[in-house]
């Protein structure tokens, strides 16, 4: 049995881009501590869902590859879907707090006699 | 005739993801793959209002690649941002940017490599098309900014949709 041995330098190229795109994930979560509001903060998470996830599935192709000896890219599938439906619902979410922001401003506007309102 | 490359675009892109998603290549799955590709793309001409028109497709391979560099480069300063001083944090804001770009097909992708570059999100669209509202994160030279969309992805999906 040949297939399952995977030589020492394709371990040590998936390790390091497993750590640096978990590493990357990471860095973008942390964005959602330290950034001040939900606009900045949005910025943090799509670390993960590019990079990040790009070095994870570049590790998975790597080791599937070897393993299998053929070309396994399926992981291209992944990308194609998430860089098609990612977007959509960061995009959302931004509208949805600008929308947020300009009915808080509205309220503030509109004065005390609404403030009570709660919605 | 200008339809027939969206269409046969189209139904090539789908039957890659079939025989993909299938991993095989054989005969019986290359047969269903056709029927199906060729039924969904006949059946779907009617509910797709608008037909896309791309054509260049080395400058879309350029793009690709050009997006590519964006989003790791932008990967490694945005990680910069985060870990940095937080007078580099408290500096992101809305701007806007005139666009020449009408074409659907093409504000949907220039949609799609906004968001999906860190640092840069897609904020919305004026009603007439003109102009586009982004969100930066570190937002220190709006001109910078315009140069970097008009030059580097408004000016190829002109080309590419146009």
């Amino acid at each position: 049995m040949t297939d399952g041995v995977i030589p020492f330098w394709v371990d040590l190229l998936g390790s390091l881009l497993l750590i640096s795109g978990s590493l990357l994930t990471l860095i973008g979560s942390l964005g959602l501590l330290r950034l001040p509001n939900l606009f900045a903060r949005m910025h943090g998470i799509t670390l993960g869902n590019t990079l990040g996830l790009g070095c994870v599935l570049l590790t998975s192709i790597l080791i599937a590859s070897i393993h299998a000896e053929r070309f396994v890219f399926q992981e291209v599938l992944i990308t194609l879907f998430m860089i098609s439906t990612s977007p959509v619902t960061t995009i959302l979410l931004m509208r949805s707090g600008i929308y947020r922001r300009r009915m808080d401003a509205d309220r503030k506007t509109a004065g005390h006699q609404d403030s009570s309102n709660p919605g | 005739m200008k339809r027939w490359p969206s269409l046969t675009l189209f139904t090539v892109i789908l039957f890659a993801l079939w025989l993909l998603l299938n991993d095989s290549l054989a005969p019986g799955q290359l047969l269903l793959g056709l029927m199906l590709t060729v039924a969904i793309t006949a059946s779907t001409a009617a509910i797709r209002p608008l037909r896309a028109h791309p054509h260049h497709l080395l400058t879309a391979l350029g793009l690709f690649f050009v997006v590519l560099i964006d989003i790791i480069r932008s990967n490694i300063a945005v990680a910069g941002i985060i870990l940095g001083p937080a007078k580099r944090r408290f500096n992101s804001a809305f701007m806007k940017i005139p666009l020449d770009l009408r074409d659907p097909y093409g504000l949907a992708a220039l949609a799609c490599i906004i968001t999906a570059t860190p640092g840069t999100v897609w904020a919305g669209l004026s009603p007439d098309g003109g102009t586009l509202t982004i969100h930066v994160l570190d937002l220190q030279d709006e001109e910078a900014w315009v140069r970097i969309i008009k030059q580097r992805y408004e000016r190829r999906l002109m080309e590419i949709f146009e």
